[in-house]
């Protein structure tokens, strides 16, 4: 009983410093509505922060004041990435502003990296508080009483801050109708600058704080943002005291996982959040997401419609380039190509459904690897012949899709992407940790193609007809009425329900295609490669596919296959520079400011500013 | 005081106001006239620059506001009252003032919030209401007030009357009226002609996105055709 407290004790601790990340994750979101991936970043400056000043500042004066300087520090950082980098792109698509953020990820890694070179550093401990106290007989380090006792401190700042001043009012005034407040007199500019400042000082806090308990090192941005989005969604997204409690809930419970059930630590709280979102699709102590309540944010869609003459020549002037690669270009061209086209359908596999459907996944990596899983699990343990496990890679995939979809298409926008997020998680451990099956992270290996497509030429030629072929059956669906369907519901889901669709199960129907042409481009992907491991499910990879989604452009179908090749390139061209992540991180922040619209959408509007066809844009 | 010059205005490709120019003269009360979709609204939001024109001017007290974001509007002294009200649901009574609140102004009434609550006693008793649980007319009145709040030097209203029971549309006139009194300028749109003409001073009519008349109530009556074609009366 004792031991249990104690343990219960240490989650209480622990739940200190995730708190405080997600409460200001959860106060940038409410406000500006930017899903903030680089938060965890601000979280790792924390931690290098706090170290330094540590080091400078003595004795327990220093080290506490340390950690105040260091929030205030990371506030500083927050307040120039806000001014800089968000502001210029408040009026992009919704959602098009998490690409800067990964953006800013990467220079943040890479500079970390410059400064305080790749070693992990130990935190230091707090000055007198360096033992232990007992606990009903059990040992409890000070400084998780310390933290036990600060954080309903914390909470209660916060919450007097939010309830109480005129900044918190016109905080919550903004998270509801932002354009109000400014035809109030208020410059949402500053309020923006001022909340995520704030925000991001929390993050810091939060970083400099659990320094004693752990450390720093370049990992951390990952290794807590996958947590820190599951308290903010179990919570609710915006409540903070549904973050306090799903704080709580998810250090409690790692504890204890840690100690009882080791293999559940990977999923355990993903599991948790699936739960919670399938009984409580708005999180905890979170509100329905009211539809249009915020108002539609840029200029109205443009209709699709079919490429004219020009585009068309365009396209099948591209064909017939690709078609006749293999004469001209070398091995090296080739593979590349191969990996482009791969990207290409899994990217338009996403953009099928969160251009046209409106549906942000977090998770698509899933079906991705889940179709390479499916394919080379059956080549590895029974040797099926590889025409017949590849059918099985968008067919499983397609499965997988329809299960997952069931539970994830209630709900809406954020929360449905975190859903999709937390099944993927799902996925992804299971490949990680069900090593009699899947190997884990050794991998399946020497899933080569049949004999007849053994050759990189003939291979490049199987994987264009059916990548090419895949794109271009989501682009035929999308000018079906199936497709019309799908958009109406993404539009407005009342009014299209109305003319009688069922929005729900379009919606289910096109993530279930979506999955499948996920899984092909999965299947064509092992037997390019010959093998599969778990990264190919992690959530890098479903990140991957939805930047290029946004960086080629959302309201545009070709978005997803030009921002896929797009990245493909640069990735490859990049990753030979020592600060790749660095350059890799100014290019995507540079596309994003400059071309709002995404590469294919500002080309597009270029294009008509050129040939002065449609004067009348704004 | 305020002066739009031959402004343009477009949602996307729509071509809403058109040409369209007017004066709103220190201490009047200004009615502007039309149907349901004749450009009343958006109007409105040019000035603000919720809606920017895109070409034409929009002058107040010698300064032109095209291109200013509407936070900067507001600073000047333009109060604006959004025809679907749009309280903060979640925020009580006077915490919804609160978001309103800005500094004393030279040329305006000031506004506290104890004054506003002897205007509009009803708001008084739900102070600490949340405003969702509010009726249409009180949310009127908590709009106007919020809007008061900032002290503005001329108040647009936009349809004050849309939606409201009678007996509150009367109280609504005499609070327009008890404002004009207290030195503020005020522009209302309403389709409603009678509420209209208990109020203001001057009529001016739209349709299209076009001025189709501009002048006082009774030159109005003076030309019933002008009214049957511009008006559901």
């Amino acid at each position: 009983m004792a031991f249990l407290f104690a343990q219960f004790l240490t989650g209480l601790a622990n739940a200190a410093a995730l708190f405080l990340v997600a409460s200001g994750l959860s106060l940038i979101f409410g406000v500006t509505r930017i899903v903030n991936f680089a938060h965890g970043s601000f979280y790792m400056l924390g931690a290098f922060i706090g170290i330094y000043l540590m080091e400078i500042l003595p004795g327990a004066v220093g080290f506490w004041g340390a950690i105040v300087l260091t929030g205030l520090a990371v506030g500083l950082i927050g307040a120039v990435v806000e001014m800089v980098v968000l502001r210029p792109i408040y009026r992009a698509p919704e959602l098009f502003q998490l690409v800067a953020t990964f953006g800013v990820i990467l220079v943040i890694q890479d500079l970390a990296l410059m400064i305080w070179g790749a070693e992990d550093r130990l935190g230091p401990r707090a000055p007198g508080l360096r033992g232990v106290w007992r606990i009903f007989g059990e040992p409890v380090p000070k400084y998780d009483i310390i933290l036990i006792a600060i954080t309903p401190f914390i909470l209660f700042a916060l919450w007097y801050l939010i309830t109480k001043t005129r900044l918190g009012v016109l905080v919550r005034a903004a998270t509801q109708d932002r354009e109000m407040v400014g035809a109030l007199g208020v410059n949402q500019a500053w309020l923006f600058t001022g909340v995520f400042a704030l925000g991001s000082a929390l993050a810091g806090w939060g970083g400099a704080l659990q320094l004693p308990k752990g450390g720093a090192d370049l990992l951390m941005d990952f290794n807590i943002i996958g947590a820190v989005f599951v308290v903010v969604v179990i919570g609710g997204m915006g409540s903070l005291p549904g973050a306090f409690i799903a704080s709580v809930l998810i250090s409690v419970l790692n504890v204890f996982g840690v100690t009882y059930l080791p293999q559940s630590t990977l999923v355990l709280m993903f599991v948790v959040m699936a739960v919670v979102l399938i009984i409580r699709p708005y999180g905890l102590l979170g509100r329905e997401e009211v539809a249009g309540e915020h108002g539609q944010v840029g200029a109205p869609e443009t209709p699709i419609r079919p490429y004219g003459p020009v585009g068309q020549a365009l396209v099948a002037a591209l064909m017939l380039v690709l078609a006749l690669l293999p004469l001209f270009a070398d091995q090296f061209m080739l593979i590349l190509t191969i990996d482009m086209v791969i990207f290409a359908l899994f990217a338009a596999s996403l953009h099928f459904i969160l251009g046209s459907g409106g549906l942000v996944s977090f998770g698509h990596a899933a079906f991705f690897g889940g179709g390479a899983y499916a394919a080379a699990l059956l080549v590895f343990h029974t040797d099926t012949p590889m025409e017949l496990a590849f059918l099985f890679a968008p067919l499983a995939a397609g499965l997988l899709a329809l299960g997952i979809g069931w539970f994830c298409i209630r709900l809406t926008g954020v929360y449905f992407a975190m859903l999709t997020l937390a099944f993927s998680q799902l996925v992804w451990s299971l490949a990680f940790q069900w090593r009699a099956v899947t190997r884990g992270d050794d991998g399946l290996v020497n899933i080569w193609p049949a004999e007849w497509l053994s050759g990189t030429e003939t291979y490049y030629y199987f994987a264009l007809i059916l990548g090419v072929g895949g794109i271009l059956f989501l682009r035929h669906v999308i000018h079906s009425p199936f497709g019309y369907a799908l958009r109406a519901g993404r539009d407005s889901p009342r009014q299209a329900e109305a003319t009688g669709i069922d929005v729900k199960r379009v919606q289910f129907v096109a993530f279930a295609l979506a999955g499948a042409m996920a899984g092909l481009a999965g299947g064509i992907f092992v037997f390019a490669k010959g093998s599969v491991f778990p990264t190919e499910l992690e959530i890098a990879k479903s990140f991957d596919a939805l930047i290029v989604v946004f960086l080629g452009g959302v309201k545009t179908l070709a978005g997803g296959v030009v921002g896929a090749s797009f990245m493909t390139v640069v990735e490859d061209w990049l990753t030979r520079l020592e600060y790749w992540r660095l350059l890799l991180g100014l290019v995507i922040i540079a596309v994003v400011i400059l071309m709002p619209e995404g590469i294919v959408g500002t080309l597009r509007t270029l294009w008509r500013r050129i040939r002065n066809t449609d004067e009348e844009r704004v | 005081m305020l002066s739009v010059e031959r402004i343009h205005s477009y949602y996307g490709k729509a071509h809403i106001l058109n040409d369209l120019s007017f004066e709103v003269r220190r201490g009047e009360v200004v009615a502007l006239l039309g149907r349901n979709g004749a450009g009343k609204s958006t109007t409105m939001k040019s000035v603000m620059q919720l809606v920017r024109p895109r070409q034409g001017q929009v002058v107040f007290q010698g300064e032109n506001l095209i291109g200013q974001p509407a936070f900067r509007v507001a600073k000047q002294g333009i109060g604006y009252v959004p025809e679907d009200r749009r309280i903060f649901t979640d925020l009580t009574v006077v915490e919804n003032l609160e978001v309103g609140r800005q500094p004393r102004r030279q040329d305006a009434p000031h506004w506290t919030v104890e004054q506003l609550f002897e205007i509009f006693p009803n708001l008084s008793e739900r102070r600490a209401n949340r405003g969702k649980h509010m009726s249409g007319g009180e949310q009127q009145m908590l709009t106007i007030a919020r809007t008061l709040m900032g002290n503005p030097s001329l108040l647009l209203l936009d349809e004050p009357s849309e939606g409201i029971a009678p007996v509150i549309v009367e109280q609504m006139a005499a609070t327009i009226l008890k404002l004009k009194a207290e030195g503020l300028t005020v522009m209302i749109s309403e389709q409603n002609l009678h509420f209209a003409r208990a109020v203001a001073d001057r009529a001016i009519i739209i349709e299209g996105g076009e001025k189709k008349f501009d002048g006082s109530f009774k030159e109005l009556e003076e030309h019933p055709e002008i009214r049957d074609a511009y008006l559901s009366v």
